[in-house]
């Protein structure tokens, strides 16, 4: 690729080349003066005019797909505004930030056993989480979830006593666990499969060295694990688990399958059956999916951060060569600064 | 020194499925004393090491560290496997230092030391730091204690490991090739603060390349190869003049 106005990268860079052809002749191959130093190196950039082109057209296409979009009469704009902020809709989207919230802490700790769990010496133990995760990473976790609404009709009470006596005590299932509690169970269990996984390698990706060293101090299994593996594991489960974070704000819309329709998804498909107008309402939901993924992401970014204490060189400024062409920011993306994987000795 | 030796192996023998690494090791080490392993490779010489704190299992003989029976419980005769929780407690009492220091890094030097005292013997955090300051202090590291790992060179990050396995008030040390992963220049620190440790009447096991210091702060130097212990006795004597062909080829290369 060359480019037509800047030519090839000259040779001469500067009027001043004098230490270099000349001063070679008689200076000796190794030298041991530190102060004859060659001067720094002034190429001309590498120029990237296709970029620019294809920055401009897509700004263009993007410019016109907004004029578009706004004058169109299907995207309901005026609904849109009139139900971002509704109150339905906002008890809804918090609803559904406590759906996440809740199935991500339980599957988070439910993930941490069954991995350890998967680790153990004791192979019922490792036999019991296997079958586990067999099971609900074998199976949808929509067909999951209707299942969890069908609760209450498989076991329609809840009994505490001595198998094959009478029981001490009896609940009817209906009264003591209500739709949303399923839905956070039915999404918790089904999460904390794969978040099982994702600890697990996070275990296994610290050094054996640690394992020994805190061993040699005369640390329990239990004190290891929870002072000196998994603050180190958690380097790595951090990332994937923002992830599942973000991905499990979206499952959420799946619990329509118990059915639980206080959530943003289902909030917002009621009133657009009200109202004959299911697109401004789907704009709405989106809007504030966004919001909270956007907001997750942000956190993940500090979180990281945090956790790839005393792996070295987290200071390190990003340098700026990838911005120098185009005010295309959209290659840029901080969060991508994952923390190398690097080897202390 | 009184008549109970620190580690006494009677033919210890220990086996990783079909490979036999160590063959029927028989020695002791007394109270006070220094005792370098040295060895080509494979010899076995850190899985003794490792056996003496119960980080590997003996298959065969016995083992006793300070009198009393390692990694098992003997009742009545028999030998009883120990619970996790007593064989931590016996190690408490055993340091070790590793090749690759094995630091924690998400912890500062400071924190490093203070960990096992605080959890383990549950010392109280300002104790725990009053001693870990002076063991940092010991080992020439006083203005490091806030610093992570990965900003100390190799030479600094064992020496942390050693005040670290001090921090426990070890009655032995153990050292698995501390040097081994040490630039040349970074050597002679961490040998000074284990010439320091030797003098101040701690016991040690030290596996190790390093001849000079052998000779210099031994009392026994063993020479083990292909699981065995070959010849053992005074350093300057061994090293001056191996008895055992074994050891004249060894030590013509390393010397």
């Amino acid at each position: 690729m060359s480019s037509p106005d800047g030519g090839r990268p000259a040779k001469e860079t500067s009027p001043g080349g004098v230490g270099r052809s000349r001063g070679r002749s008689h200076l000796p191959a190794t030298s041991t003066n530190p102060e004859d130093q060659a001067e720094a190196i002034q190429a001309i950039k590498l120029r990237h005019p296709w970029r620019n082109i294809f920055a401009g057209v897509l700004v263009v296409a993007v410019v016109l797909f907004i004029l578009d979009a706004a004058q169109r009469e299907a995207y309901g704009w005026d609904n849109f505004a009139k139900y971002v902020f509704d109150q339905r809709i906002s008890q809804a989207a918090l609803n559904t930030v406590l759906l996440t919230i809740y199935s991500m802490v339980i599957a988070i700790i439910l993930g941490i056993t069954l991995a350890v769990m998967r680790l153990s010496n004791n192979p019922v133990v490792r036999g019991v989480a296997w079958l586990y995760l067999w099971i609900f990473r074998g199976t949808p976790v929509y067909v999951q979830l209707v299942f969890w609404g069908l609760f209450a009709t498989i076991y329609s009470t809840i009994d505490v006593g001595i198998p094959f006596m009478e029981p001490w005590v009896s609940w009817q299932t209906d009264d003591v666990i209500d739709v949303f509690w399923l839905a956070v169970i039915g999404l918790a269990l089904n999460e904390s499969a794969y978040m099982a996984e994702i600890v697990r390698a996070g275990i296994l990706s610290v050094d054996k060295g640690q394992d020994e060293a805190a061993t040699a101090l005369g640390m329990s299994w239990l004190q290891t694990m929870r002072r000196v593996v998994i603050p180190q594991a958690m380097r790595i489960i951090i990332p994937p688990t923002g992830n599942e974070v973000i991905s499990m704000l979206k499952t959420t819309s799946l619990v329509t399958a118990i059915p639980y329709s206080f959530d943003l998804y289902g909030r917002q498909r009621d009133i657009a059956s009200v109202i004959f107008d299911p697109i401004p309402l789907l704009l709405v939901a989106c809007a504030w999916y966004l919001l909270f993924t956007s907001l997750l992401m942000v956190g993940q970014y500090f979180l990281e951060k945090r956790f790839s204490r005393g792996v070295g060189h987290a200071v390190e400024k990003k340098s700026t060569n990838t911005t120098e062409t185009a005010a295309v920011p959209t290659t840029v993306n901080p969060a991508q600064k994952a923390p190398e994987g690097d080897e202390h000795q | 020194m009184t008549d109970v030796p620190m580690v006494r192996a009677e033919r210890v023998s220990k086996s990783f499925g079909s490979n036999q690494v160590l063959k029927s090791i028989s020695l002791e080490v007394k109270k006070g004393e220094v005792l370098c392993l040295v060895g080509p490779s494979g010899s076995g010489k850190s899985t003794f090491l490792r056996c003496i704190n119960h980080l590997e299992q003996v298959n065969a003989g016995r083992l006793t560290v300070d009198g009393v029976v390692v990694g098992y419980e003997e009742r009545d005769g028999l030998l009883y496997e120990l619970k996790p929780k007593v064989a931590a407690k016996q190690r408490q009492d055993i340091g070790m230092v590793f090749q690759r220091f094995n630091l924690f890094p998400h912890m500062t030097a400071l924190e490093n030391i203070i960990e096992a005292p605080m959890l383990v013997k549950k010392v109280s955090k300002a104790d725990a730091t009053a001693r870990a300051l002076e063991l940092l202090d010991r080992v020439g590291l006083a203005e490091k204690a806030d610093a992570y790992p990965a900003h100390l060179s190799g030479g600094q990050q064992q020496r942390v490991a050693i005040a670290r396995a001090l921090a426990m008030d070890p009655k032995l040390m153990l050292f698995d090739e501390p040097t081994s992963a040490l630039d040349p220049e970074l050597v002679g620190e961490v040998l000074e603060v284990m010439k320091d440790l030797a003098k101040s009447g701690m016991t040690m096991i030290v596996v190790t390349h390093e001849m000079g210091f052998a000779r210099e702060v031994a009392d026994t130097l063993v020479f083990m190869d292909g699981g065995v212990v070959v010849e053992a006795g005074d350093p300057t004597e061994v090293l001056t003049n191996p008895q055992r062909q074994r050891t004249q080829a060894f030590l013509s290369k390393v010397l």
